[in-house]
């Protein structure tokens, strides 16, 4: 493993050990499915949506430049600047360049996740511009200094003790309340000031319409249309996938994405951005960009089967479905993406020699997959990230990484056994004589035998008590 | 940087040339055969929008400002944003009485108009395009005349919608009323107050945008 290696094993297991944090996770997880059921009951509506909902997507792919040129064109048309960056320093540099011309020194920002992608606060920060998280959740995440455990709901992983107390020690205002309603009024009271004053605000995009020009956000607080309607200037951040080719396009997959997500029929607001303000109109910014950022994703898109994994509609649903996220949590990914979609999303952005882990964070049962909205086979695209760890090739950044010589061998070693009867034969017999004794403080068993009995060999292999049977071996 | 550009879109042609996507068909009949008769339509609404909070209030195509006016007034609200230039704002306009909430109108730009709006606005009231059945949805396309901070940035935001104007899906709205033709600057579709769960999963209403919405039905 290189050196910049992240380390999931290592923290999760010190999430394991949080109880507070599991209990936070299991109650928030086991809500969160089973709403999402409710909303998904008939049948054959979900099959309908769904199968609607996945061609949409793969139509996009499927004339993924010709749209983005589309996209581009009737924005421009519509007065809304575009600029492309192929990385995340890129579009941190577009970003930064904006608000230097304009003289800004707040920003405001509804919740993107391509922007966590960039880590745009701290870039902005360290160029002594303030950038406010908007969304109550990422708000709360920034005042903690942490950040975001779920792509939908940010702050998931603390309950509302912790969060008063938060409240209280960071907020000069607060009194301290575990009063959720109360809580949420000072936060309101606290970024009322800040729109109202905010030289730029920053938002995500939830889908782009090439045919229209239209800039889709969902949400439930209105900090998105906040941020993207009082600042003179609105800067809408979006990762190029992002596109999808009409306007009708947008209700099925809006469906399928706040069901999923928070198992509502719709947020609160759809808000659809054409174009800055024009001649007459009283508010709205004056300027709008769209930053199309790369990072990686064209990469993706050149193989056939990765590609699936740009069908995304960053749902979340996924992680509350997962054996492995809802038991270790967000944070342990260390990542902008956790859950199931992370984990095959993060290896093929930042490389597997850095992220060759997370394909491993997963048990193959498949729960993803039968959720997921636009049907990702995100089971298959694991295994494939699991292979291309340990086989040099170019299909992902940092393939061959994660090969081990003694990994090697011992699978070698597996299928001459598994070839040969005799060998077979041999080794099983080994194993039942020699398979108790060995201890079970040996070093690879070990992980294993700490948490768990070691299992005991039978005396007798099944060839064994099968031929006592009469049952001949072939 | 178009340097940029040209290498995204390039890299994008080629791996999409190298191996081709045949999508499938987008079946749209599971939006098309959403349908709901007459006199459901409003009552699912109205089920659906009461469900998060969403207040209504029920009139007629005479009485409306005079009703507007009475609940606000036995809500103890200050004043109302509205647009002076449209319909409704001239009905507002002429109909409303002394004694009730001062109307203000929403007549400059926001530059001459920001701390006010922030700071001693109660409630705004706005016209609709209609509503939609599946989702519980109204239809909402600010214009000059009535701006987008209008229902955003009031504690308490109004919104009067006629009883005929209904739509089955927001697919239908947008595909009978041929929306890809001209898309206005901001189109919104709004489905109750503000709200967030971001607080350990618990409710809480009024978060960013208004605190209350109230749908003002006119048959
Ligand atoms: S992979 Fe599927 S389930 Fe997971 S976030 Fe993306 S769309 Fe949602």
């Amino acid at each position: 493993m290189g050196e910049t290696s992240i380390n999931f094993a290592k923290a999760s297991s010190a999430a394991l050990q949080d109880q507070q944090l599991r209990g936070n996770f299991r109650r928030a997880m086991d809500g969160l499915m089973s709403k999402r059921a409710v909303q998904f009951a008939d049948t054959a509506e979900w099959n309908g949506v769904r199968a609607l909902g996945a061609s949409v997507r793969l139509r996009a792919l499927s004339k993924l430049p010709e749209l983005l040129e589309k996209l581009e064109a009737n924005c421009t048309r519509n007065g809304i600047q575009v600029h492309w960056a192929s990385t995340t320093d890129e579009a941190n540099a577009i970003v930064l360049s904006i608000m230097q011309r304009v003289n800004a020194k707040l920003v405001v920002k509804g919740k993107s996740m391509v922007s966590e992608e960039m880590h745009l606060n701290a870039f902005l920060e360290k160029h002594g511009i303030e950038s406010l998280e908007s969304d109550l959740g990422e708000y709360i995440v920034q005042l903690d200094e942490a950040m975001p455990s779920h792509i939908i709901m940010p702050a998931i992983h603390m309950n509302t003790k912790q969060i008063a107390h938060l409240f209280k020690q960071k907020i000069k205002e607060a009194e301290y309340t575990e009063d959720v309603a109360q809580l949420t009024d000072l936060a309101r009271r606290v970024l009322r000031k800040k729109f109202a004053t905010a030289d730029v605000g920053i938002s995500g995009v939830n889908m782009a319409v090439a045919e229209t020009g239209t800039l889709c956000l969902v949400e439930n607080e209105g900090n998105g249309r906040m941020s993207t309607t009082v600042p003179p200037v609105h800067i809408a951040v979006m990762g190029l996938e992002k596109v999808v080719e009409k306007l009708e396009d947008v209700p099925p997959v809006i469906s399928l994405l706040t069901r999923s997500a928070t198992a509502q029929p719709i947020t609160t607001y759809v808000n659809m951005i054409s174009s800055p303000r024009k001649e007459g109109e009283k508010d709205g910014p004056n300027e709008i960009h769209l930053v199309i950022l790369d990072n990686g994703r064209s990469g993706i898109y050149a193989d056939e089967e990765l590609r699936n994994t740009l069908r995304c509609i960053r749902c979340g649903a996924c992680m509350n479905h997962c054996p492995v996220y809802t038991k270790v949590g967000g944070h342990a990914y260390q990542a902008p993406y956790p859950g199931p979609i992370g984990s095959i999303l993060m290896p093929q952005v930042e490389g597997l020699e850095k992220r060759g882990e997370l394909p491993h964070a997963c048990t193959m049962c498949n729960a993803c997959v039968e959720i997921c909205p636009v049907k990702i086979p995100i089971v298959e695209i694991m295994g494939r990230l699991r292979s291309e760890a340990v086989h040099p090739g170019d299909a992902v950044r940092g393939a061959g990484s994660h090969a081990s010589k003694a990994e090697a061998m011992v699978w070698k070693g597996w299928s001459m056994t598994y070839a040969s009867p005799l060998a077979y034969q041999f080794a099983t017999a080994l194993l039942a004589k020699l398979g108790n004794a060995a201890p079970a403080s040996l070093p690879l068993l070990k992980e294993w035998t700490n948490v768990r009995s070691k299992p005991r060999f039978a005396n007798r292999t099944l060839h064994a008590l099968a031929r006592e049977k009469g049952i001949p071996d072939v | 940087m178009s340097e940029s550009r040209n290498a995204i879109l390039g890299k994008l042609r080629a791996g999409r040339d190298a191996h081709p996507l045949t999508p499938p068909e987008s079946d749209f009949a599971v939006l098309r055969n959403k349908r709901w008769e007459g006199a459901e339509r409003l009552e699912r609404i109205r089920r659906m929008m009461e469900a998060v909070h969403t207040e209504f209030l029920e009139t007629t195509e005479v009485d409306w400002p005079a009703d507007v006016q009475a609940f606000l007034k036995a809500q103890g609200t200050r004043n109302l944003l509205f647009g002076p230039a449209t319909e409704a704002g001239a009905r507002l306009s002429s109909e409303w009485t002394e004694g009730g909430p001062e109307l203000v109108p929403y007549a400059d730009r926001v530059e001459t108009f920001k701390e006010r709006l922030f700071d001693g606005i109660d409630a705004g009231i706005t016209t609709t395009l209609g509503a939609i059945a599946d989702t519980g949805s109204l239809i909402v396309w600010p214009t000059p005349e009535e701006p987008r901070l209008m229902s955003l940035v009031p504690h308490m935001h109004l919104a009067l919608l006629r009883a005929d104007a209904l739509y089955d899906t927001f697919w239908q709205a947008m595909t009978e009323n041929r929306w890809a033709d001209g898309m206005p600057t901001n189109a919104l579709l709004i489905s109750g107050p503000s709200k967030t769960a971001d607080i350990e999963q618990t409710l809480a209403y009024g978060v960013h945008g208004p605190k209350r919405l109230v749908v003002v039905v006119i048959r």
